[in-house]
């Protein structure tokens, strides 16, 4: 349904964006990276991708992935090329701040720095002071600081070091950046991005393993995703810049040194699909981010036990991909929720609502969800891996579940 | 009279005052003079790490009149938002301006409708000062559809994208952040354009305000911030909620200006100094010395803690809309009559604004979900099965 992504929308957002304020004298040439595609602009508005043999630039929505076990690129026959899950991201905010002038970054030590987990490494180097902002460490003043920009028309990705730090913004991301659109009666959108690393990394302590998707989740007004690959990271970042509403984008700490081959030509992941990662039979099982790998390990060892779990990494997590979900309970009728948030109020639990209200006649057992545990995350390694769902207690859950 | 005014606001009244000012004009034709009238300023300003303007104001005729119907429609709109709340027709809460007019109408004076305002919750006069109109006020602030944010903001949610009036905010202190970020748009864009941020002596003392001018000053962003001081932040005194009252000298390394507030050409020099100012160095802080005659909000009668000699005496003394009438009588420009024949008009346009915003429909049950997202790269609101539209989306 949802397959051909908006060509002519973004064409129109691009002609739009470059209308008085590009100044082509500014458009700094600069080395490009493997695999990046130039856009060259015109004085009339029109872009031309590099003459260097990037194909036409064509918008693929990577809807859902039928290869079982990988949710690798599903498009052409070029082989595209190999990077890590933070350079994906680099290269996403690359292509879209060199297609549309008006998207800037913001955050901390994000410009000469390069940005504490180099996503945001090189830009300030090619595109200047102006668009790659280093703050001072003032999260709730930068963050409305953006919004204050987006209403007008900019389109800020803001960056919080750690999402946890954005607690500290949290009456500018609930008031004004979900809310401004509506009691200005439309008059204004905020296209904004509030994107960083959370969940719970390498022993960092209760503060800087902060799951915030369940905090903001009731805000009305944003979308939130959460990437999970190098292809989703990318794609899931360009959708997110392209949006007119403000998303935040959920990263992980531990997922950033992940390699995938992505391919090269332009492509964007719509922001309220989730994606089929294994299709099976028996249960489905949600999850997002970091656990959608131990979901995945646990798979494993479920299809040598003799299941076929079809596995979901929901990605969007507001609003729910109710659709694919849908359509998978229908199919095997047993539901495992395996998530990073804490089991009181969180995603799971939301989730746990939505799919009850919508498909309670189709689920042949209780819902069950694994969630970390309602503890302040401990610095102990042997306690912080007992507070966070491990494949071991996945495969059990199936197996209950299964019974 | 300022006939350009009385054309845009409604077609009725300009009707009724044809006649009016035809007569008028027949024997005042300095009603519309612009030969320049100096004006002197009540007090001096007094500044914090830069100079002050000049005490002596250039206006005219024009002007005069201008500032003085805008005050007397400001204030009388007000009063009649004070009417309506006690009538039951506005809920919740109702910040009224009414003592405070002279620093939008001066503030706009200096300014075009490029530079940007961005406010708090006492929105009402900024937003009419912005080209708001009477009946887009009252329909908002009783939650019909022709209010100017659709009845889905309400008092404290007034927004004009179109004049760049930023709004209607109603958390102490955020807006002010949000100013800096049009500033800092504004730099971006190369819009030789300034923004307004307008805070009150409460919210001064909120974190985030200094962490906005540290960020401004150090990128130089055309920002000023404007701290409209009434002395009380709803009943807590200025004294008791601030170790420095100087609420001007506060930015440190930002230089500052101490205006008196109730003259409206006080606060339009120091606007214009301050845009100036903006546009070359960075942040500047305007103090407005001013005074609120309401309480906080209707449901704060205003009295229990400050009395009312000192609210009379500065309706005496000190009262915008006076000073401008007495200016104008000094000048010889109209007589006692007409000044009062303006009013009469101006309630009369007001009661015409009310009565059409009564008679205009509460929004539709649909709107409940409209404008909650921006339509743009797939964003639908879906039943369970993705095929039925909940809402209806603009």
């Amino acid at each position: 349904m949802a397959a051909i992504f908006q060509g002519v929308g973004a064409a129109a957002a691009l002609s739009s964006s470059l209308s008085n304020s590009f100044d082509s004298k500014k458009f700094v040439s600069s080395p490009l990276r493997k695999g990046a595609s130039f856009a060259v602009v015109r004085s009339d508005g029109r872009v031309n991708l590099n003459p260097k043999g990037r194909r036409a630039q064509q918008l693929i929505s990577n809807a859902v992935a039928t290869k079982s076990d990988s949710a690798a690129a599903s498009s052409s026959s070029k082989p595209g090329h190999e990077l890590l899950l933070f350079e994906a991201l680099q290269e996403g905010l690359e292509e879209e701040m060199e297609r549309d002038i008006r998207v800037c970054v913001m955050g901390e030590d994000v410009g000469h720095y390069g940005g504490s987990y180099k996503v945001t490494k090189g830009l300030a180097k090619k595109f200047g002071d102006l668009r790659v902002l280093d703050t001072p460490i003032a999260e709730n003043s930068f963050t409305g600081m953006g919004i204050g920009a987006a209403m007008t028309g900019l389109r800020p990705v803001v960056e919080g070091m750690n999402m946890g730090f954005l607690l500290l913004a949290f009456n500018q991301i609930s008031n004004n950046c979900g809310m401004l659109h509506y009691t200005s009666g439309g008059q204004f959108t905020i296209p904004i991005v509030i994107r960083g690393p959370g969940g719970v990394g390498r022993q960092l302590g209760a503060e800087h393993s902060q799951r915030l998707e369940s905090y903001f989740q009731s805000i009305p007004g944003i979308q939130m995703v959460a990437c999970s690959t190098p292809y989703n990271a990318k794609g899931l970042m360009k959708a997110a810049i392209r949006s007119e509403n403000p998303v935040i984008l959920f990263e992980h700490v531990l997922l950033y040194n992940l390699k995938e081959r992505i391919p090269d030509e332009d492509y964007i992941c719509n922001l309220e699909e989730a994606e089929m990662v294994r299709p099976g039979e028996h249960v489905t099982i949600l999850t997002y981010s970091r656990m959608r790998y131990h979901v995945m390990q646990a798979a494993k060892t479920l299809v040598n036990k003799g299941y076929d779990p079809e596995v979901i990494d929901i990605r969007s997590l507001k609003p729910f991909d109710l659709y694919t979900i849908g359509n998978s309970v229908k199919k095997t009728h047993r539901v495992l929720i395996v998530e990073e948030c804490m089991r009181t109020g969180g995603i799971g639990a939301s989730l746990i609502a939505a799919i009850t209200e919508n498909f309670n006649d189709y689920l042949d057992a209780p819902i069950m969800c694994l969630s970390s545990q309602d503890v302040p995350t401990p610095y102990a390694g042997t306690l912080e891996e007992v507070t966070v769902v491990q494949p071991a207690q996945i495969v059990t859950a199936v197996e209950q579940l299964c019974q | 009279m300022a006939l350009s005014r009385l054309a845009s606001s409604s077609s009725r009244s300009a009707d009724l005052l044809k006649p009016l000012c035809s007569a008028i004009s027949l024997r005042r034709p300095i009603s519309t003079d612009t030969t320049p009238i100096t004006v002197e300023t009540s007090v001096p300003f007094t500044s914090h790490q830069c100079d002050t303007p000049s005490r002596s104001v250039q206006t005219n005729a024009k002007e005069l009149f201008t500032f003085f119907r805008d005050m007397a429609l400001m204030r009388r709109m007000e009063i009649a938002a004070d009417s309506l709340y006690k009538a039951k027709l506005i809920r919740g809460f109702c910040h009224l301006y009414d003592g405070q007019e002279a620093v939008a109408v001066g503030m706009e004076a200096a300014i075009t409708k490029k530079d940007c305002i961005i406010t708090a919750y006492r929105d009402h006069c900024t937003f009419v000062s912005r080209g708001g109109t009477l009946l887009e006020v009252f329909a908002e602030l009783m939650g019909r559809q022709a209010g100017c944010s659709r009845g889905k903001g309400g008092s404290m949610h007034f927004y004009k994208k179109d004049s760049n009036f930023y709004g209607g905010h109603g958390i102490v202190g955020a807006q002010v952040p949000l100013g800096c970020g049009l500033a800092f748009a504004q730099k971006y864009s190369k819009d030789e354009a300034v923004t307004f941020a307008l805070y009150g002596d409460g919210a001064a003392n909120q974190g985030q305000l200094f962490e906005a001018l540290n960020i401004s000053a150090l990128w130089d962003l055309p920002a000023i911030l404007v701290c409209e001081n009434n002395h009380y932040g709803m009943g807590t005194a200025e004294w008791r909620a601030a170790k420095s009252p100087a609420y001007y000298k506060r930015g440190d390394y930002a230089p500052g200006l101490k205006v008196d507030g109730m003259d409206a050409f006080a606060v339009k020099q120091a606007c214009t100094f301050a845009k100036e100012h903006a546009l070359k160095n960075g942040p500047i802080i305007l103090e407005m010395d001013t005074y609120r005659y309401h309480g906080h909000s209707m449901s704060d009668p205003g009295s229990t803690y400050r009395t009312r000699d000192e609210i009379t005496g500065v309706r005496q003394e000190r009262d915008p809309v006076e000073r401008i009438r007495k200016l104008i009588l000094s000048h010889d420009l109209a007589t006692e009559k007409e000044l009062k024949d303006i009013e009469k008009e101006i309630r009369k346009e007001v009661d015409d604004a009310i009565a059409q915003a009564k008679e205009n429909p509460l929004p539709e049950s649909s709107e409940l979900f409209t404008n909650v997202y921006a339509k743009g790269l797939g964003v639908e609101s879906f039943g369970a099965d993705r095929k039925e539209v909940r809402a209806i989306l603009p």
